[in-house]
């Protein structure tokens, strides 16, 4: 790990002011990513702004009937919160099949918004990389790609996202509350992660000394019919190959809303809205969660090792909005969400 | 081995400038101690270099394995993933703060009990990471134990003994809650 030297932000203004004008300067939550990247040389901050202590950890109502979502709470207090349990359970399912409950514990919501792709050649400092050196290239691209995107890739990376938490968040549609020498400002969450292109090594549309505030998660939590869908090499502690948020409105047998989003597959949380609007209105049965399935894929392109993804992401679209329908969770869901 | 900055003026041949050490005040075991840190050291390097606290055990130093674990405020984390200048004025408990050699805690007996581990390494961070479980109170079958268990790795598969350990413990626990 370099060395750097280190401020306990005692508000966000203060956080903000010391960050300013200083892009070798790093924000920290809860570290769980920022200091295994650092203990890795992937990334090298020479001052480090502490965040985590700051008063953003609330977890409340607001007037619109939606919630806020502090920036600092951490992931396991945002899961297991009463009002996230019974009005989105989707993100609490998302949260808990990520990561293990120690990390959950450390890592904030702010952070896991802001944590960096586990493609290996961006840990690997001995290949090049353009997300970690911008111009050396792509080995993922030929290489091992396993784990790599089949959706918005570019010619300069094929990285995913690798959250689940976002993938629930990009179907629940908050907005992101950010801080900054500007003052404050609020972007859609769609908006907030962005695709490589020809500058994968911006993960997301933050400007630079913007600090994440809050998650506003609007009223509408599809707290009837909704699916988390994680498909991973072992069934714990393991970062997703393909996962679903499906979220639906039903009336009857008739989609009235409808959400789709798959972590996994993309440089961001990838929310189609196209695939939305087959569902609405349709009738819920494969058939039509088929055609869906087929429009989100339809652009898809496997770089040799991952091309089984496309397949798997159809097939686990289908899975979680039959799941969603049946209002029924896979058994490993159930143990998860058991209460006392 | 400790975290050793990799951009100092001693790699580059230059004279070593003295580390930006300050001190860190850190509540472990319910005793209080002052250290003087720089801000890269882990909490994890401070409890085993600083304070000599080598039950706490540096696995893969990545947040993967779970031999690190401790609890803060009676939350389990990962020493090895958290700077120890981070956790001023907080409550931190290791394996040292559980039981002693004379008075196990009952996770530690329950683990005894149920050959729960061969070489043990990992041992430390399983029971910091069962009590976590304990205090939270969501995890009550196997599948349950399994699930928010799984931060924890054990190399010589010993499993199946820590999950009756800790399914003993938690079956006690509850059943003391009903009578």
């Amino acid at each position: 790990m370099n060395s750097f030297t280190y401020h306990r932000a005692t508000a966000v203004a203060d956080a903000v002011r010391e960050q300013s004008g200083r892009p070798d300067a790093a924000y920290i939550g809860g570290g769980t990513n920022l200091i295994d990247l650092m203990k890795e040389n992937v990334a090298r901050p020479t001052h480090l702004v502490s965040v985590g202590k700051l008063p953003l950890s609330d977890i409340e109502n607001l007037p619109d009937g939606g919630l806020r979502l502090g920036a600092t709470a951490t992931n396991a207090d945002t899961a297991w919160h009463e009002e996230v349990k019974s009005r989105y359970p989707l993100l609490n399912q998302a949260i808990l099949a990520g990561a293990s409950p120690q990390l959950r514990n450390m890592a904030t919501n702010g952070g896991n918004l802001m944590q960096r792709t586990r493609c290996y050649y961006f840990y690997d400092l001995a290949t090049p990389c353009n997300k970690r050196e911008p111009g050396s290239g792509c080995s993922a691209i030929g290489g091992y790609n396993r784990v790599c995107g089949i959706l918005g890739t570019s010619d300069s990376c094929i990285a995913t996202h690798p959250s689940d938490m976002c993938v629930a968040l990009a179907a629940l549609a908050p907005t992101v509350r950010v801080s900054g020498p500007n003052g404050e400002r609020s972007i859609a969450f769609d908006d907030f992660h962005r695709l490589p292109g020809n500058q994968p090594e911006k993960d997301n549309t933050l400007e630079p000394g913007e600090l994440i505030v809050s998650l506003d998660l609007p009223a509408k939590g599809f707290e009837k019919n909704f699916s988390y869908l994680k498909l991973r090499d072992r069934s714990s502690y393991a970062f997703a190959l393909v996962s679903v948020a499906a979220a639906l409105e039903l009336d009857g047998n008739t989609i009235r809303d409808a959400r789709l989003a798959l972590g996994g597959v993309a440089h961001k949380p990838w929310r189609d809205q196209e695939a939305e609007n087959l569902l609405k209105g349709q009738p819920a049965t494969v058939e039509t969660f088929a055609r869906a399935a087929a429009k989100v894929l339809e652009n898809a392109q496997g770089h040799g090792s991952n091309d089984f993804k496309i397949e798997l992401a159809k097939r686990a679209i289908v899975r979680a909005l039959k799941q969603a329908v049946e209002g029924s969770q896979t058994a490993s869901d159930v143990f998860l969400n058991s209460n006392p | 081995m400790t975290q050793q900055p990799t951009n100092s003026a001693a790699r580059a041949g230059g004279v070593a400038a003295p580390p930006p050490t300050g001190p860190v005040r850190l509540t472990i075991n319910g005793q209080q101690h002052t250290l003087q840190l720089a801000p890269w050291t882990t909490l994890l390097d401070a409890l085993r270099e600083y304070l000599h606290l080598t039950g706490t055990k540096k696995g893969c130093d990545h947040g993967q394995c779970g031999a690190c674990t401790v609890l803060v405020d009676g939350k389990r984390i990962n020493s090895c993933l958290t700077l120890a200048v981070m956790h001023e004025d907080e409550d931190i408990t290791t394996i040292e703060g559980l039981g002693t050699p004379e008075t196990l805690h009952p996770l530690q007996q329950a683990f005894v009990d149920h050959d729960a581990f061969q070489c043990g390494y990992c041992t430390p961070g399983q029971i910091c990471s069962a009590q976590g479980l304990l205090n939270e109170g969501r995890a009550h079958t196997e599948a349950e134990i399994r699930e928010h268990m799984s931060g924890n790795v054990c190399r010589c598969g010993a499993y199946v003994g820590i999950l009756n350990a800790v399914k003993e413990v938690v079956d006690r626990k509850s059943s003391e809650h009903r009578s």
